[in-house]
């Protein structure tokens, strides 16, 4: 099966739209009959990506690959980027501003658990350049 | 039990999303913190919360929820009923706060173990 790959844009600071790109994916998923468990995991894990892009990031790009044994989200922004990664992946550490704590982000709860979530994911971040977050979802047991 | 069932028996006021009363609840969740709704809260569940904003959707849409009830009197914006209608999301609103929406949730069935 060749792999397939689809994109969508994130806005920063867009509420309005936020949450789209991950329903979108999640819509792609049950259309190709994925796992309902997998896709319930890539629903969170799409979600608070693109939150993070939204409150904390800058305009972005929600990117889901599919292989034949695994589906990738790569969720891309060119925002203020991540100073310290070890830092933002501690539980319950959050820069988020009291309007967004209103709101019911900032909970610091996002990167632990996509972490939980994937099979593997990475975080890359040039200060100032951008933040990158990769996560890989394994669809078969090899 | 169904969203309309609920919403008969607890006096709750539908607002938006009446596309999707007849969907059964399977379960319960009460949460303001989304990150915490979205990492606990079980499918096909009544999410009790009092935030309004239009982000619920997309919350309720990616866990598979049944229905919203917003709890303590809190009231939803435009847009929130806007994007539950067309998603067919059911959004009730009750003046009891959340612990005690729950109670009688759970005294009825919902979320309890059969
Ligand atoms: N794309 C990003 N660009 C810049 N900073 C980010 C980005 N994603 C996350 N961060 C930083 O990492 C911190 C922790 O993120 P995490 O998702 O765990 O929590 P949160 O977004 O603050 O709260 P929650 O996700 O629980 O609502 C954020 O507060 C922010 O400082
Ligand atoms: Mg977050």
């Amino acid at each position: 099966m060749p792999s397939f790959k689809k994109c969508f844009n994130i806005r920063s600071r867009d509420f309005i739209h936020a949450g789209e790109a991950s329903i979108a994916v999640q819509q792609l998923l049950k259309q190709m009959h994925v796992d309902s468990n997998l896709i319930r995991r890539i629903a969170i894990c799409g979600y608070e990506g693109e939150m993070n892009v939204v409150m904390h990031g800058g305009d972005g790009l929600f990117c889901v690959e599919i292989d034949k044994n695994k589906i990738v989200l790569n969720i891309s922004d060119d925002g203020q980027g991540i100073k310290d990664i070890a830092k933002v992946m501690e539980k319950g550490f959050s820069t988020a501003t009291d309007e967004y704590r209103e709101m019911g982000f900032g909970a610091g709860m996002g990167l632990p658990n996509m972490e939980k979530n994937a099979d593997n994911m990475i975080i890359e971040s040039e200060n100032e350049n951008g933040t990158t977050v990769q996560m890989t979802f394994f669809t078969k047991s090899a | 039990m169904k969203a309309s069932d609920l919403a008969k028996e607890f006096k709750l006021t539908v607002v938006a999303g009446k596309d999707g009363l007849e969907r059964e609840i399977s379960g319960g969740h009460c949460g303001d913190l989304l990150s915490e709704v979205m990492a606990n809260a079980p499918i096909g569940c009544v999410w009790l919360t009092i935030q309004i904003h239009q982000n619920i959707v997309a919350v309720a849409l990616l866990k598979e929820m049944a229905a919203i009830i917003l709890t303590g009197g809190n009231v939803p914006d435009a847009e929130t009923c806007a994007k539950a209608d067309e998603e067919g999301i059911p959004i009730m609103l009750s003046s009891l706060r959340s612990y005690e929406i729950a109670g009688r949730l759970y005294n009825v069935g919902v979320g309890r173990e059969r």
